[in-house]
């Protein structure tokens, strides 16, 4: 199905299943432990055999030599891959640096070895016996200090064009503007630190290789390990049912899924490898950090004239930026416009998507700006944003928004919270000696649509099953479609099975960027379209006429059984949806608005949220109950990248020091308070025919710079540089008696 | 982790005799440190002796009026002991605020007293470390140290004892009591326990070889009032950036040690004959000859306001 009009009224509408609060239909299995992952497919394969992987020493050079008599003599051992037994490895679409490295290592723990034995223990014992000697080289570390040298870049999918992206003149127009703002931000490298590590079983048939793994992309994966291992694609099975979560860390093939495949060819039977939790920060990606210069310009009485965002980025060669500046192209008004991002070379691991990649460290730049501007007006932040809405893109003024609610969130948001309540004047509301404040940004991600594909039966007893590679990474995929297929074939989401993330079934969305909701549910309408005309062709009913419901279809006076059109044998229908023109008529974006109440210790300067809110209108919520427990979890993951969540660079020895739970912190329960969430009702007909878009994402974006924006409320204090720990603070906290 | 052998003891000379008896061997008790330790190969002992049965998990009275907490006591019980909570209220307060409840299930007096840094570079066998592998230098210096020391380091080492308990300990003026191979006890003042760096970091405490930690004794109660304040980057579950254990009485004398800052719990007769006159005068004490690196300075300033939270709450109370 293609959709290239706008939806008209459809069998989603009715919204008896679809829209409901339905509990996940996957929960009983995760919270009784049977839900199958990667690592524990014992029902798949007898006794694997375990592989453990070595991690690069040193962050950049070559490997001189690899000795592994010691590790090969050591009890249990089954094999051990390294490059130089690997045979010829491509290098994946999606990957920037090589998953085997040697001899040329291209950042630290990049994979130089994996060491396979009878058990973990065994294997794990042997890999600390592999003894390479390394030739270490210079590098390049320090993202300030490349700044300078930093060429211009476009993101991904940028068209061809100039890279200094502007409408109108900028500087002239920032220069004449009676109230200014100049200042620079800096958001750090982050790990996506998601519960269950990257972790992959592989196992050969002759020339057919399966891997169950933990992967938000499959057909992505599927694609990328066909190349480097350079095997016809159709050789490859990938099955990721279960996946404890991802947040764009599990987007591509990673090393645990290439070297489980490798290991397993090595010696001769399956293998299973996950990567240790120290691994997980430097052998795979991480969100890149960034320094922004953002600078406003405003008429008195609080029009934007003039706005400009410059981010700088570092990666591996050949590696992308960070697209922190993507939503200063459209949230807010102006007729100067510029925004532009700079790509240094650095020789860290590799930099990648994590949730809400560029806009989650672009609004925690952009949004204290605004506040920062508002302040230096005198207005209240929130009439400040609403001064200047657009509900066109700047850039092109004849190009609407599909639907924009940003206003209404924060006017709505502003009521319920009691917003009225905070001091416009920092540091004036104390408890003992508690400093109070509140904080507010605007939530803004754009909603991306992916073609997305399912196959839909329906049996003899009117159950309807749907199978699609579409991945659950925790967000409640499972159910939103078991409730799509439900709406459409009239029935209850009890009499649908729903299978996941099996590259033996049509090519879906798969789960990134917060299209996958909205996208994989569409393909399973198209393909229920299609089992409806099935169906009432069996039963000759006018497919036009046909209504599907309480598990029967209904035409011109007639009612069937569902089931019945099943009884000579099962239906089988399967459709992908495809995205037309809608989205360069339209933008498509979501909005949202985020509230932070918290306190500041003014003797330590340790921060404590108390209460937040966000308001969000992002198209039609498919299921508020799963969507609510996604904004809060992406609201936790703001507060952890406010205030705790920085991998420490060391920049002379070049990787992520706090690679383990321990140093890398997140927050815990304690620090995660009364959170409350809101959905404004917004159903888009331009986005698809569910007319949904996706909260995943939008739930992260400003939380952190609503977080700032309260720290400044309750201190005065200004902190620039996330996170916002005491010790940025302590110099300028009231005097201590 | 190398592959090791293992034996429960029978007596507490007996565990002594059985690590004398094998070089490489360790006593486990909790094992909450040890085998995260062991799984990365930072320890790598060819013997274990488990603690578990020997007796001494009990907290009983001293002929002095104080108390004697046996070395195997669990973190939890110690915590919710009726006579420490009422008496030794810091030392309690000191254990809650540390680690999470699961593992002050298994973690040990003696085991949380001897646990090892938390220096990030010590956890990483890749990288130089003048601790774990002596002689091979220390990549915090110059690298990334927010949470190592800023007094009582030297060239060698910069890093911290990370607990919390042992602060409270200091306070209280504890002692350590043991047993060595040959059967000997001794007892030994928790000052005097855990060892500066100088230039064998490695050698963290007063232990000799083998010597086994039995107890660890309470003089009788100090009477005031009883804080541990602990400042972190999260509301819980994380090591201390500074933390201070507090007794102050009501002529506002009283006693303060510091934890977060170096490397044994810090306290100074200085600093506690200085309380009077206000935390700027106790941190000027306590911090005499600090040596921070750019990362750290900023404890030298929270040293100073959180002693001034911990004496305002204590004014207040
Ligand atoms: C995730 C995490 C967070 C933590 N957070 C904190 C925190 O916030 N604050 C805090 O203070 N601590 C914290 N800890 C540390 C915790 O308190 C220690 O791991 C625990 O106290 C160690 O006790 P154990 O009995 O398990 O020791 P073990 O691991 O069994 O032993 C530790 C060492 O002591 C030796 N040993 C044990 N008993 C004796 C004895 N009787 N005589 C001689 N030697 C002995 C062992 O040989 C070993 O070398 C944390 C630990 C973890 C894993
Ligand atoms: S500070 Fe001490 S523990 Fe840390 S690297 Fe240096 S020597 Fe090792």
């Amino acid at each position: 199905m293609k959709f290239d009009t706008p939806a008209g009224q459809n069998p989603i509408d009715r919204l008896a299943v679809v829209g409901q609060p339905i509990e996940r239909i996957d929960g009983r299995l995760k919270t009784t432990g049977r839900a199958p992952y990667a690592y524990e497919r014992h029902d798949m394969v007898d006794d694997p055999a375990i592989g453990v992987v070595v991690g690069a020493a040193i962050a950049k050079g070559r490997i001189g030599g690899i000795d592994l008599a010691a590790a090969r003599a050591s009890p249990g051992v089954l094999a051990i891959v390294t490059a130089d037994t690997a045979g010829t490895l491509q290098k994946g679409k999606h990957n920037t640096a090589r998953l085997l490295g040697g001899p040329e290592i291209e950042h630290y723990h990049q994979a130089v070895a994996l060491v396979v034995a009878r058990t973990f223990e065994q294997a794990r014992a042997a890999a600390m016996l592999v003894k390479v000697r390394y030739e270490a080289a210079p590098g390049r570390f320090d993202l300030a200090a490349q700044r300078d040298s930093a060429p211009l870049t476009g993101d991904e999918g940028h068209e061809k064009g100039p890279l200094v992206e502007r409408v109108g003149a900028f500087e002239p127009a920032f220069d004449a503007a009676p109230v200014t703002l100049d200042a620079t931000y800096r958001t750090p490298d982050q790990s996506h630190a998601m519960m269950e590590p990257h972790a992959s079983m592989a196992a050969w048939d002759g020339d057919r290789l399966t891997v169950w793994t933990s992967n938000q992309m499959i057909d992505w994966g599927r694609s990328d390990l066909a190349k480097t291992l350079g095997i016809p694609k159709d050789k490859v099975r990938l099955v990721s049912p279960f996946i404890g979560g991802g947040f764009g860390g599990k987007l591509f093939l990673r090393s645990d899924a290439l070297l489980a495949a490798l290991g397993a060819r090595a010696a001769g039977r399956p293998v299973k490898v996950a990567l240790t939790r120290p691994l997980m920060f430097n052998n795979t990606t991480h969100r890149p950090a960034t320094i922004q210069r953002i600078r406003i310009g405003a008429t008195q009485d609080g029009r934007i004239t003039a706005i400009a965002h410059e981010s700088w980025s570092g990666d591996l060669p050949d590696g992308g930026p960070e697209t922190a500046v993507g939503q200063t192209k459209l949230l807010y008004a102006g007729d100067n416009r510029m925004t532009a991002m700079r790509l240094a070379v650095l020789d860290l691991p590799e930099g990648n998507a994590m949730r809400a990649p560029g806009e989650a460290p672009g609004l925690m730049a952009l949004e204290i700006a605004m506040d920062e501007m508002a302040e230096k007006l005198g207005l209240d932040p929130i009439r400040f944003r609403a001064l200047n809405d657009t509900q066109v893109d700047p850039a092109k003024p004849g190009r609407r928004f599909s639907q924009r609610r940003l206003v209404d969130c924060l006017e709505d948001g502003a009521k319920r919270f009691g917003w009225a309540r905070r001091a416009a004047q920092p540091g004036q509301r104390r408890e003992g000696h508690l400093l109070i404040g509140m904080g507010v940004a605007s939530a803004f991600r754009n909603s991306m649509v992916m073609t997305s594909g399912a196959r839909v039966r329906l049996d003899r007893a009117g159950l309807v099953t749907v199978e699609t590679d579409m991945t659950d990474i925790g967000t409640g995929s499972y159910t939103i479609i078991a409730q799509t297929a439900a709406e459409m074939m009239g029935i209850s989401v009890e009499q649908v099975n729903v299978r996941l993330g099996d590259s033996a079934f049509p090519v879906s969305s798969g789960s990134g960027g917060q299209w996958g909701g909205n996208s994989s549910t569409a393909g399973v309408y198209a393909a229920c379209v299609r089992l409806r005309d099935a169906v009432a062709q069996r039963l000759g009913l006018d497919p036009a006429q046909a209504v599907f419901q309480d598990g029967a279809v209904q035409a011109g006076g007639r009612s069937v059984p569902l089931h019945q059109a099943a009884e000579s044998g099962e239906i089988v229908a399967e459709d992908s949806i495809s995205f037309g023109g809608l989205s360069k008529r339209f933008q498509q974006s979501t909005f949202g608005a985020h509230f932070v109440e918290l306190s500041v210790d003014g003797f330590t300067g340790e921060i404590r949220v108390r209460r937040m809110l966000a308001v969000c209108a992002s198209g039609r919520i498919l299921n508020p109950r799963t969507a609510r427990s996604q904004v809060i979890g992406a609201m936790t993951m703001g507060v952890g990248g406010a205030l705790m969540e920085a991998l420490a660079v060391d920049r002379t020895r070049g990787y992520f020091v706090n690679h383990d739970l321990a140093g890398y912190e997140v927050p815990v329960h304690a620090d995660i308070p009364h959170q409350e969430v809101v959905f404004l009702d917004d159903p888009d007909p331009t986005s698809s025919p569910m007319k949904a878009k996706g909260v995943g994402e939008l739930g992260l974006c400003g939380v952190g710079a609503a977080v700032a924006n309260a720290v400044y409320n309750a201190t005065g204090i200004r902190v620039r540089d996330y996170p916002i720990t005491l010790d940025k603070m302590l110099d300028r906290l009231p005097r201590i008696a | 982790m190398r592959p090791f052998s293992y034996e429960v003891a029978a007596s507490p000379a007996g565990a002594a005799r059985a690590v004398a008896s094998r070089p490489g061997a360790k006593f486990i008790a909790g094992g909450t440190n040890l085998l995260d330790l062991m799984k990365l190969e930072i320890e790598t002992p060819v013997h274990l002796v488990d603690l578990q049965g020997l007796g001494l998990d009990r907290i009983e009275r001293t002929a002095e009026g104080g108390l004697r907490i046996g070395a195997l006591v669990s973190n939890t019980d110690l915590a919710a002991d009726a006579t420490v909570r009422r008496h030794y209220g810091v030392l309690s307060r000191a254990i809650v605020a540390g680690a999470s409840g699961q593992l002050r299930n298994k973690a040990t007096t003696a085991g949380n007293l001897l646990q090892r840094t938390r220096c990030p570079y010590f956890y990483d066998t890749n990288q130089p470390c003048n601790k774990r592998a002596p002689g091979s230098g220390c990549a915090a210096i110059g690298g990334v140290s927010r949470q190592l020391g800023v007094v009582g380091v030297s060239e060698s080492c910069i890093a911290t004892y990370p607990g919390d308990m042992a602060v409270a300990l200091r306070v209280l003026d504890a002692t350590v009591e043991t047993i060595g191979a040959d059967g000997d006890r001794r007892t030994i003042p928790i000052g005097a326990f855990h060892r500066l760096p100088g230039s064998t970091p490695h050698v963290e405490n007063a232990l000799r070889p083998a010597e086994l930690i039995t107890a660890v004794l309470l003089p009788p109660p100090l009477g005031g009032i009883h804080l541990y304040r602990k400042v972190r980057d999260r509301a819980s579950y994380a090591f201390a950036l500074v933390s201070v254990a507090a007794v102050i009485q009501r002529d506002r004398g009283g006693r303060v040690a510091i934890g977060g800052i170096a490397p044994r719990p810090w306290r100074s007769e200085a600093a506690d004959a200085a309380l009077g006159r206000g935390a700027g005068a106790v941190a000027q004490r306590l911090l005499e000859g600090a040596t921070p690196t750019g990362d750290n300075a900023y404890k030298l300033t929270l040293v100073e306001r959180t002693l001034a939270a911990t004496i305002a709450e204590a004014r207040a109370a």
